[in-house]
């Protein structure tokens, strides 16, 4: 065994005495609305951001339209009623810093980053990563701004372009997850309280992986995250997402939506790592995760690459897909989700082949323990137009004990002679081959399945940016700790 | 939804009628109960989940005649010879429109006990077997179901008694004609007691062109060790309309063959179900779709993994022609005490045109860790590498089409076990794709 392994070995060993780690609170006076949810308070959060008088128009034709619609049942996942109007729409930490340094950053805060293992400080000087933390909803610290400006890359909170930069959010917000999309998304494009917006003008490379760290810290405050990202031609952009909350025993609402736009020859990487509370051993608490992530190919040659590794939320409702429009663009979609305890996962992608000789790929693997039901759902559609489009799927799932489940539910689409379309899924267990195997050569059968499975995951991993691979490795061994005897 | 109203008025007016053609029998309160049941039930629509891809509006537009308040033998005499399977010995049973016809069907000698008849008969001669053994549960059932259960009448009836082997294959042939747009529905019962085997080949059939509905029940029980193989071979006419539900219950050490080979029907649409109950089980289920023209043909799978230690084997492949549109959708679930399963499924489909298409849903529902399961589908076109290579052999365009045709069912048509039927399916496969045999 080579030092390496030997350290990751302890690593695990490191995280696997916790039972989760980023459950904590922190305290910082918060500013919000009552609860419920109505045409007022749709236009006291625009007020309160100083929208635009189309903004606010264009959040109540979202609500509008929620009205109209029910919420989806499809999914092989089970919660209880929702109470929308038991949920609070808007908190803003109070003291909002000036954004030169650090310095002007609430202490709280950055203690809590600090508990979290990433401060800011070894962030900025160390990675080299631009970090845009939404702490609560609201854009707390900005970094790296200048460098990025300097490239006209305009990187800020949405609310803060739908102010700057009206004219581009006009254009693009909506564009790929309309306000009628669904019922999620619809409810989000109404009450969207904050989150990202990233602008990568023609013919430059982002210099630096963008990434944002979001935190849920209000009681009962659903989070409703609006993620934009535009690469015009030529461009290329790597953007980060990792999450982590408090630990708590009431359920947390998250409808998040991301939309991504390529351009001609543009390029957009978007990683997720995804731990937030998944309620605890006995099913009790937990976020509800159902967010609308898609992503259009909107020129020729462009490329949209999602990964993700979801080990959290007691509920996750998720499927990141492409739309490949332009001629010759590539989807692709890895990811990794643990379910563990009374967890539900039901996530997968679309690919969606309109343009000639688009390609796509499907790497996903599923890992069940305890009493927790994991599902794939995906659809892969090659329109009538879409000549020589190609898909390769591959849907694996690993079921450790008897009182868990792992679903595949694909739907192949396929409108044109020309397209090569394969999907693959296989479902087992750890084999006790290989767990011998190890043993044999004096591992532990906890660190044997967490090599196991990490190998199993190899492929998904491979795709993740180096800071967040090693994280997901330390994240899989906590979701799935104790889950083999 | 009117037309849907219009149409169900349509049946249950017919219903009226029917019970004043039909004298009392034994499925008068099943009748009774289902037309109740089919008047309160919808036809399903793409909304539903199991229906997405399969839109039956078309079935609805026409007024179909339930098949017992009219007879047309005539019509099917002079076509007959051209369905028997040749060089074959069988029991033959014919059923015209739906109704068992005793001049055409040729039963031969079997052992004490075995029963191959219809339904209609051994309601009359044995009444208290068809109270046992109908089977009248039907929580899965759709509106189509009912409309089978509300006209009641006839099909063909197996019943195997313990230890016993039907040697000669049973042939059940179906042939619809045109007149009155007849709306055929047979109830078939299969029942194999243990240590039993036999062959069962079903074919559906109707005369050119002509416009008809079949809407098919069939259950089957295969009880411990018995070994059953299960043809359905569906050639009907390109305008007519075929539904099929198809129930199989397999109890332990048991093996079940099934095959699908849809080559007929405008809208064609199977359901098969299978439920391992017991350990040690063997399932095959094979199936062949080839469409072209405007056909739509699906086929919707489900296995129900009931038990530990069995195993289930699916494989499915369609060739898709001109504006053909294919559906495929295979469930299998694993419930949580069937540990050490292993099951397997494949469907692959080819199109052959640009304006053909198919759309795929295979799925796995697993609640047991100790398992080995897989699914995969694919869809493309002939090999073109392959094409060529024949091709650069000096072999025609046409040949070497039907060869790559002929490479890719392969491995369906040589599963079937009985070569005189084999050569059937072949005949009848390069007929329907209007290519020259290979």
């Amino acid at each position: 065994m080579s030092e390496e392994i030997r350290e990751d070995i302890k690593l695990i060993e490191d995280h696997t005495s916790q039972e989760y780690k980023y459950g904590f609170v922190t305290d910082i006076e918060e500013d919000e609305f009552p609860k419920g949810l109505n045409e007022d308070i749709i236009r006291k959060i625009s007020a309160k951001k100083n929208e635009p008088e189309w903004m606010t128009e264009w959040r109540l034709k979202a609500y509008r339209h929620w009205l109209t619609i029910k919420e989806p049942n499809w999914a092989k996942i089970h919660h209880e009623k929702i109470d929308y109007q038991n949920l609070r729409y808007y908190a803003a930490p109070k003291k909002k810093p000036e954004l030169e340094s650090l310095d002007q950053v609430d202490p709280e805060l950055l203690a809590t980053f600090e508990k979290l293992g990433i401060p800011l400080e070894e962030q900025k000087i160390l990675s080299g990563v631009a970090v845009d933390a939404v702490f609560d909803s609201v854009s707390v610290a900005t970094t790296f701004k200048s460098t990025l400006a300097e490239k006209g890359i305009i990187f800020c909170s949405i609310s803060e372009a739908i102010r700057e930069h009206s004219e581009l959010v006009k254009k693009y917000m909506g564009s790929v997850v309309p306000q009628t999309d669904n019922y999620f998304a619809a409810l989000n494009s109404a009450v969207f309280s904050d989150g990202s917006f990233v602008y990568i003008p023609k013919g430059v490379r982002c210099p630096m992986e963008l990434s944002t760290y979001f935190r849920i810290n209000a009681m009962d405050t659903g989070q409703f995250e609006r993620t934009l990202i535009i690469a015009e031609d030529d461009s290329y952009v790597s953007y980060l997402e990792g999450c982590t909350a408090p630990m708590r025993d009431t359920n947390q609402l998250h409808a998040a939506i991301v939309e991504l736009v390529a351009h001609e020859n543009a390029e957009i990487k978007y990683s997720t790592v995804q731990n937030w509370f998944p309620g605890d051993k006995q099913g009790k608490g937990g976020i509800y995760n159902f967010v609308t992530k898609r992503g259009i190919c909107k020129g020729n040659n462009s490329k949209i690459s999602w990964t993700q590794v979801e080990t959290g939320s007691s509920i996750t409702w998720k499927y990141p897909s492409c739309i490949l429009q332009g001629d010759n663009s590539v989807g692709e979609f890895y990811s990794v989700a643990v379910t563990n305890n009374y967890q539900q996962a039901d996530t997968g992608t679309k690919m969606i082949h309109l343009g000639k000789n688009t390609k796509s790929t499907i790497i996903s693997k599923g890992i069940s323990a305890g009493r927790s039901n994991n599902s794939y759902r995906g659809l892969v559609k090659v329109g009538k137009n879409a000549s020589n489009a190609r898909n390769f799927s591959q849907c694996d799932s690993m079921l450790m004990g008897d009182q868990c489940g792992a679903h595949t539910f694909p739907y192949l689409e396929i409108d044109n002679s020309s397209a090569t379309v394969e999907h693959e899924a296989t479902t087992s267990k750890v084999g006790e081959d290989q767990i011998f195997y190890l043993n044999q050569r004096g591992i532990s059968t906890e660190d044997a399945v967490n090599m196991i499975v990490n190998g199993f995951c190899k492929e998904v991993f491979n795709n993740l940016p180096m800071e967040f691979a090693v994280e997901a490795q330390k994240l899989l061994a906590i979701s799935l700790e104790g889950s083999v005897g | 939804m009117n037309k849907e109203n219009n149409i169900k008025d349509w049946y249950l007016e017919n219903f009226n009628q029917f019970n004043k053609v039909v004298s009392d029998d034994i499925f008068k309160s099943l009748r009774k109960e289902a037309s109740a049941k089919f008047e309160n039930s919808d036809f399903p629509t793409k909304k539903d989940e199991e229906w997405k891809y399969t839109s039956i509006s078309p079935i609805l537009n026409h007024e179909f005649t339930p098949s017992p308040l009219f007879m047309g033998d005539k019509e099917v005499l002079p076509i007959i010879d051209k369905y028997l399977i040749k060089d074959l010995e069988v029991h033959l049973l014919v059923f015209v429109n739906g109704i068992f016809n005793k001049e055409l069907s040729k039963i031969g000698e079997v052992e004490n006990g075995i029963i191959i008849d219809n339904l209609y008969n051994l309601s009359k001669n044995n009444p208290e077997f068809i109270s046992e053994h109908l089977s009248t549960k039907n929580d899965t059932n759709n509106s189509f179901n009912f409309l089978n259960n509300v006209f009641t009448y006839d099909g063909f009836v197996v019943y195997i008694p313990k230890n016993k082997v039907i040697e000669k294959p049973i042939h059940v042939l179906n042939i619809a004609s045109n007149i009155n747009k007849p709306l055929v529905q047979p109830r078939n019962i299969v029942i194999a007691e243990a240590n039993t085997e036999a062959n069962i080949i079903t074919e559906y059939v109707g005369t050119e062109k002509s416009e008809y509905f079949t809407n098919i029940l069939t259950d089957i029980s295969v009880d411990e060790n018995s070994h059953i193989t299960f043809f359905k071979l569906q050639n009907e006419s390109n305008a007519a309309y075929h539904i099929d539900k198809t129930e199989i219950i397999q109890k332990a050490s048991s093996v079940f063959n099934h095959f699908s080979l849809s080559f007929g029907s405008r809208i064609a649409r199977n359901d098969i179900n299978t439920k391992l109950d017991g350990e040690n089980i063997e399932t095959h289920l094979y199936g062949l779709y080839l469409g072209n023209e405007e056909q739509h043909i699906d086929h919707h799978t489900f296995i129900d993994h009931a038990k530990p230690n069995c195993m289930s084997n699916e494989l499915y492949k369609g060739i898709l022609d001109d504006k053909a549109h294919g559906v495929f959708s295979g469930k299998i679930l694993v419930n949580q005490i069937a540990q050490k399963t292993n099951a397997f499924q494949s469907n692959k489909s080819v199109l052959l045109s640009d304006e053909a298409s198919i759309d795929a849903k295979p799925q796995l529902e697993i609640y047991a860790d100790d398992v080995k399961c897989s699914h995969g589908a694919t869809v493309g076109k002939l090999d073109e590498q392959a094409y060529f290579y024949i091709r650069s052999r000096g072999v025609s365009a046409e040949s070497a089409r039907s060869m790559l045709i002929r490479a890719f069912i392969d491995d369906v048509v040589s599963e079937i076990k009985i070569d005189q039927l084999k050569e059937k399916v072949s005949d009848t496969i390069f007929e329907h794709l209007h290519r020259e045999k290979f």
